[in-house]
């Protein structure tokens, strides 16, 4: 049986940006920052362990990766920056318990929104981008 | 870390498309959309096309179009009202491009959705995100028996 999700993996062109942007602007807390070694795969070393995540959902991390090796190779790196440059990866769908509030909140703090929010069958949404360039959809969901 | 040239740019374009996104529904003229890409008009519009597979305003105009779709699905306005609600300036060049881009007239698709029975069950998010045709899928057809396909929308069981 499967219980849950506990992390998952965005792409962000700049983990000290992206630091910023999701503790900053978003509210998230940082759930981990550092740096992994690996004494015996010199190449492996370095690498970079930044998980943020929601206050009111301490047990979800959200990896926020750059992409490159070892996670993935020099190729696949390339091609997922142009990918997440080009604005083609959804992140996900956050919550929130006022869709017009937060959008108004997130707006002053300088958060690109793509979508005003919008009454729906299931909620009220707005979409938004990370400074990345992962858009995310920002939903009041109904009955909750 | 460094930003590579070519992301840089990617950046800048994908700010350009998040404009059109965003505000479709103004007047947007090229200048504006270049601007926000930090571009001049000729070398944004080939530089666009390279990156989205269309002109700027090929894009816009999908969009329009996408958005149009939604509201003839969801919302109780005339297409008239929906024409001038999601940027088009005549309701002659909306149908035209609308035609062009999902295969049957405005009214005929709301007939249709109609008939087919309320909206599908994805998030908006998606459907704004995902729904802009791509060339390959623009294009619906009516088969010989009346039905209505619209590819683009065929794409819902696919997440």
């Amino acid at each position: 049986m499967i219980t849950g999700l506990s992390h998952t993996t965005v792409w962000v062109l700049d983990q000290n940006s992206a630091k910023k942007f999701y503790t900053e602007k978003l509210g998230f807390d940082v759930r981990d920052d550092t740096v992994m070694t690996n004494e015996y795969m010199p190449g492996t070393s370095g690498f970079r362990w930044l998980t943020v995540g929601p206050k009111q959902q301490p047990d979800l991390r959200m990896l926020l990766a750059e992409p490159k090796p070892p996670m993935v190779d020099e190729e696949a790196a390339k091609a997922i920056r142009a990918l997440v440059a080009k604005g083609a990866f959804g992140a996900g769908v956050l919550d929130t318990d006022d869709c017009r509030k937060t959008y108004e909140d997130l707006r002053k703090k300088g958060v690109q929104f793509l979508q005003e929010p919008a009454d729906r069958p299931y909620g009220v949404e707005a979409v938004f981008r990370d400074d990345s360039g992962n858009w995310y959809s920002l939903t009041e969901r109904k009955g909750r | 870390m460094t930003t590579a040239p070519d992301v840089e740019r990617l950046v800048n374009l994908r700010a350009a498309k998040d404009l059109m996104d965003r505000s479709y529904s103004e007047e947007l003229d090229l200048d504006a959309i270049a601007g926000e890409a930090g571009y001049s008009r000729f070398h944004f519009v080939r530089s666009f096309r390279d990156t989205y597979g269309r002109t700027p305003r090929a894009y816009l105009s999908e969009r329009r179009i996408e958005r149009a779709r939604e509201l003839l699905r969801t919302a109780n306005l005339t297409v008239t009202e929906i024409c001038y609600l999601v940027g088009f300036s005549s309701l002659g060049s909306f149908s035209a491009r609308f035609k062009e881009n999902v295969g049957v007239s405005p009214s005929e698709y709301r007939e249709h959705e109609i008939a087919r029975g309320g909206p599908p069950p994805i998030p908006g998010c998606f459907v704004l995100m995902w729904s802009t045709p791509t060339p390959q899928l623009r294009r619906s057809r009516r088969r010989q028996d009346g039905h209505i396909v619209d590819r683009t929308m065929s794409r819902r069981g696919e997440p």
